[in-house]
């Protein structure tokens, strides 16, 4: 035993606290701790911010750099890396929103859910704030990945590092809450992992952050449309293509868009898709943590 | 017992059904004002069920309680708003330091942002961690933290602190300190304490005790009164036929003896005395087919005694898994028989 009891308090001075009720200014307090929580536990888990930036650059300068010399003849002289870099933006972050998501079920599993069910506040701010706290976690693990752009042939140009960090935010807290409303049905971290890979990977793969969305097959012609990544990782794509100087041969091949019946999406429209995608899935993550007992 | 006249928490007629099962069977009860209440009983009898329901995680099937002056099921907010809550699993974020954990509850429960400081020193100094308070929880022993999580059960002044098994898992020495906090913060705070435990030895340290099995209160007064309601002295023989000590005490001494935990058992009036005439029955010399008796022992009425004489068994055997260290250890006394 370490620890031995203080002298006693004057009972006098005993600090007593009233909790008010419920109000809009409190649920605010609830939304802000909880995301606060988020912070500082990645903050604090080093090897977590290391060991997701692996993967991204694994991608990157080892698939990007090794393909190089075979995708070269459809590249139009453009490197492989630029090509993908907006791909890999869009990775990093979905993963590690991913893994955010994923605490509510490490909370479950460690009992500290429990601490927050039974607050006297609603559940919707429990899951607003793990929703922002995981979207800003992703955020920042992108500002790193977003920092080495030089390294790939992209400027540091103002306008590309704040649409890209908003593009990515957005991109963030869609995937946060679409892990949330998974997550919170799961019980345990190994089937939770196991769902995660069956959907995030296809979805990634089909998305066409890693090859030019036109000219592919029907059949994953017809997935790729229909995969809300493809609207992310497309305006991203438009954006980074914006900011680097290539032939317009190079520009129709590499950053075709997104195509319906050959009109092309406007990026204003895709970025809705994902926004209103985003917030229909925090309404279904509300409905579903507010059901469970 | 310091009870005043209003009562802490009401209990009328509250059940819960699981399905099939009924786990608790309409028990009706009243806690005082600053009371330290215990609910006492084997693993399975109902405790943590009627718990949950008073601190509105469960909804009862029947009946009415009310805690702090609100309904458990109608006020739900207001009930969670005047209670503070240790689970009997831990609830902490071990990646959070104490501190972070105290600040964070204290938001979630919207404690005035200048009080949050001065509470948290105040709750933290009464478990003996504030010098603790940047610690990552992670590494704290299985006692801090219980403590720890006492004190975030403190943090937003509820009027009624639930404690589910607060000592479970913990060695005599830490259980013994959490007690000494326990009391202290009810003399300090004025609060009311309800508690579960399945350890005999700490009802000793409620005001009240009410023992429950099979989901009904079978005994509700406090520890003083239901020991001297028992009366009798227990003895205990360790003897090496068990069946065949039962029938000669039974049929040499007029004693009704039952087994218990492994031992021989039986109640009787002035103990001390009737070991001799126990012993001169036993004699080898004058019987010696009769069992060996290789120790005894002779105890005052125990909260044990008083739980055996409500329900029939004690509460170790009670439990769906015996305390099964001790079995072993009786197991080579009497030579591996058994």
């Amino acid at each position: 035993m370490t620890a031995t009891a203080d002298p006693p308090l004057d009972p006098t001075e005993v600090v007593r606290v009233h909790v008010p009720h419920r109000s809009a200014r409190s649920e605010l307090r609830a939304i802000k701790i909880v995301w606060r929580r988020e912070l500082i536990r990645f903050v604090n888990d080093r090897m977590r911010i290391v060991t997701s930036l692996v993967q991204p650059f694994l991608f990157l300068f080892v698939l990007g750099g090794g393909l190089q010399r075979l995708a070269s003849a459809g590249t139009h002289g453009v490197n492989l890396k630029t090509f993908i870099y907006p791909g890999i933006l869009c990775m990093t972050v979905m993963f590690t929103a991913m893994f955010s998501a994923a605490s509510i079920v490490w909370d479950r599993e460690f009992g500290f859910l429990r601490e927050m069910m039974v607050a006297p506040v609603r559940r919707s701010s429990i899951v607003i704030g793990k929703c922002l706290g995981g979207a800003t976690v992703a955020g920042a693990q992108g500002v790193i990945v977003l920092a080495i752009a030089g390294l790939v042939g992209v400027p540091y140009a103002p306008g590309l590092i704040f649409g890209a960090l908003g593009l990515l935010l957005l991109l963030a807290f869609a995937i946060t809450a679409f892990g949330l409303s998974v997550a919170i049905r799961i019980k345990q971290m190994q089937s939770f992992m196991g769902v995660m890979q069956m959907i995030v990977m296809p979805m990634y793969f089909i998305s066409g952050a890693l090859f030019p969305s036109s000219g592919l097959p029907t059949w994953l012609t017809v997935l790729n449309r229909v995969d809300p990544l493809a609207y992310a990782v497309d305006p991203m794509r438009r954006l980074v293509f914006a900011h680097i100087d290539i032939s317009a041969a190079a520009r129709r091949a590499l950053d075709p868009g997104i195509h319906w019946w050959g009109w092309r999406m406007p990026a204003v429209l895709e970025i809705c898709v994902v926004l209103l995608l985003g917030l229909g899935l925090l309404a279904v993550a509300i409905w579903e943590f507010s059901a469970t007992e | 017992m310091s009870t005043t006249d209003t009562a802490a928490i009401t209990v009328a007629n509250l059940r819960k059904q699981f399905g099939e099962f009924e786990a608790v069977k309409g028990v009706s009860f009243e806690v005082g004002a600053g009371e330290v209440f215990g609910f006492l009983g084997p693993n399975g009898a109902g405790k943590s069920t009627t718990i949950n329901m008073l601190c509105t995680l469960l909804t009862p099937t029947s009946g009415r309680a009310r805690v702090a002056g609100h309904d458990v099921v109608a006020e739900r907010d207001d009930v969670r708003r005047n209670i503070g809550l240790v689970f009997q699993d831990p609830t902490l974020d071990g990646y959070l330091t104490a501190a972070q954990n105290l600040k964070l509850h204290a938001e979630l429960y919207g404690v005035p942002t200048k009080l949050v400081g001065p509470r948290m020193e105040q709750v933290l100094r009464m478990v003996g961690l504030w010098e603790r308070k940047d610690g990552q929880v992670m590494s704290f022993s299985g006692g801090m933290r219980r403590r720890l999580e006492i004190a975030r059960g403190l943090m937003h002044s509820p009027r009624v602190l639930f404690l589910d098994e607060p000592t479970i898992g913990l060695d005599p020495q830490t259980r013994r300190s959490i007690w000494t906090y326990i009391r202290q913060l009810q003399e300090r705070e004025e609060i009311t304490i309800f508690m579960t435990t399945h350890y005999m030895d700490e009802a000793e340290w409620c005001d009240r005790i009410a023992i429950m099995d099979q989901g009904q209160i079978v005994a509700l007064d406090t520890p003083e009164r239901l020991k001297a309601g028992v009366g009798a002295d227990r003895v205990t023989l360790q003897t090496d036929d068990n069946d065949a000590a039962i029938a000669a005490l039974r049929e040499r001494l007029g004693v009704q003896a039952q087994i218990a935990e492994g031992a021989v058992t039986f109640r009787i009036q002035a103990g001390e005395q009737f070991v001799p005439r126990l012993f001169a029955e036993f004699d080898p010399a004058r019987n010696p087919d009769l069992p060996a008796i290789s120790s005894v022992s002779v105890s005052r009425p125990t909260l044990d005694d008083v739980f055996m004489s409500f329900t029939g068994s004690t509460i170790r055997d009670a439990e769906e898994d015996p305390s099964k260290l001790r079995n072993r250890v009786m197991m080579q006394m009497m030579g591996g028989r058994r």
